[in-house]
């Protein structure tokens, strides 16, 4: 897969659907006989992937938007663990 | 019941259980295929007269009111059904993910264009075979060249191609040549499903257990497909419980995320329980998805483990395979209570080993000629 880089652009992986759930209140990914159901930080990360933002633009607005610094690292970590698991794709 | 009084008696009732998260609708039984292997229920032509569309509609808003999300289609053929395009739309507008499960019979470009266009997420095209003779034979049709042609349709349109082979003793040799054809087709998925021993399956048993040999020939093709092709294609081998020494965990218990609504609206914990005697399953004609799912005594019966008898009760191991398959379970022994007897724990075990040995056996005794799904 290559090592993600904070410029890359991660959207959500082919045939899959991210969605907030109330019954479940978290965000769900969905896919084919399947469902992930994601944690709070994971479902934050996910929804700003879509395509158009790289990696240390969702990187600023989460810092933003949660008022807090230094989540590069765990972004970064975030988005190659969801890559390897074909959760996000890297826009080309 | 008058607990309300009673803190005691308040404190261990079952906590409620989740929401019905995965949802599927048999919405029909018709089907131009007569597969030997399907698990529809025998008697499939007593059952009652089909769901209307209203009534889908009402079932799909009152499930996702209540948290359901995985919506499959299927059947029978679901395709037969005219109204599916106006089922999907309904079920795309309330947020489910749907899954068209087919056969590919009756999906022309032009109803293609329409589903895609209503919502559907992604469709789950059936194969019986690598080979034209074996797939039609299988299914008692020709069907081959169109499933061929519908392939290539569900790539043209841009869906996730997931390709399921039921495996059994007729084609399980031709795992290789199932996995080069799922790679040709541009398949994402590929569910090598050995098939489960219900409905008419469970009467064509000795013809279609393949032997351990077999089986094991099979895995290793898989494995080498898989080393090859690494991520590319996702490849599922589930193998046939009857291998195991341990039971699955059906449906992740009854009523636990599972709910089945029958052409007839009658709603089950998995599609194979209206076999089960003396319970009472509910109907979405006359109950809301709520009341089934919560309250109907068909569905709270084999929640928990009350229900259970030895060795279960007592098993450390009941969290995790809850007991294994109550269908299985009244098939093999007469009693759904009882523990799968695919448990070497169960002293019903030796029934399940005697069937694999037979199908060990170089050539299997097999008096009763196969038998096609078909009206009756």
């Amino acid at each position: 897969m290559g090592t993600i880089t904070p410029s890359l652009r991660p959207a959500i992986g082919r045939g899959l659907r991210l969605q907030w759930e109330p019954a479940q209140n978290a965000h769900v990914l969905l896919y084919p006989e399947g469902m992930i159901k994601l944690n709070g930080s994971a479902g934050e990360i996910m929804k700003r992937c879509d395509g158009s933002r790289t990696i240390a633009e969702i990187t600023a607005d989460l810092e933003r938007t949660f008022a807090t610094t230094d989540l590069a690292n765990d972004v970064c970590a975030f988005v190659s663990m969801a890559v390897d698991k074909q959760w996000l794709v890297i826009q080309s | 019941m008058n607990a309300t009084a009673n803190p005691v008696a308040d404190a261990i009732v079952t906590p409620r259980p989740g929401p019905p998260l995965w949802l599927l609708f048999e919405l029909t039984y018709k089907c131009p295929l007569h597969c030997v292997f399907c698990y529809n229920p025998i008697d499939f032509t007593r059952t009652g007269t089909e769901l209307t569309t209203e009534d889908w509609i009402r079932v799909l808003r009152q499930a996702r009111a209540l948290g359901s999300v995985q919506l499959g289609l299927s059947g029978g053929e679901p395709l037969v059904r005219d109204d599916l395009e106006l089922i999907v739309a309904e079920a795309h507008a309330l947020g489910f993910y749907i899954n068209l499960i087919t056969s590919g019979v009756g999906l022309t470009e032009a109803r293609l264009q329409a589903l895609k266009r209503a919502g559907l997420d992604h469709i789950q095209l059936s194969f019986q075979d690598s080979t034209r003779e074996m797939n039609d034979f299988l299914s008692s049709t020709r069907t081959f060249e169109l499933k061929s042609k519908v392939a290539k349709l569900i790539k043209k349109y841009d869906y996730p191609m997931v390709l399921n082979v039921v495996l059994h003793r007729l084609n399980i040799d031709h795992v290789e040549e199932i996995l080069r054809m799922a790679e040709e087709m541009g398949a994402d998925y590929v569910e090598l499903a050995n098939t489960q021993y219900y409905g008419w399956a469970a009467r064509n048993r000795d013809h279609l257990l393949p032997s351990r040999e077999q089986l094991q020939r099979a895995e290793a093709a898989t494995q080498r497909f898989r080393d090859k092709v690494g991520q590319r294609i996702r490849v599922f081998f589930v193998v046939p419980d009857y291998f195991e020494r341990r039971p699955k965990p059906c449906m992740n218990g009854l009523g636990s995320i599972f709910l089945t609504i029958t052409p007839d609206g009658t709603a089950l914990p998995c599609h194979a329980a209206r076999m089960l005697p003396g319970i009472d399953f509910p109907n979405v004609r006359t109950s809301s998805v709520e009341s089934v799912w919560y309250d109907s005594s068909g569905f709270n019966h084999f929640r928990g483990d009350s229900w259970m008898k030895e060795p279960c009760r007592s098993c450390p191991e009941k969290a995790k395979d809850f007991g294994g398959c109550r269908c299985q379970a009244y098939m093999l022994t007469g009693d759904a209570a009882n523990a799968d007897p695919v448990c070497d724990l169960s002293p019903h075990h030796h029934l399940v080993t005697a069937a694999v040995a037979r199908a060990d056996a170089p050539r299997p005794a097999v008096e009763k000629p196969l038998i096609f799904r078909d009206h009756r």
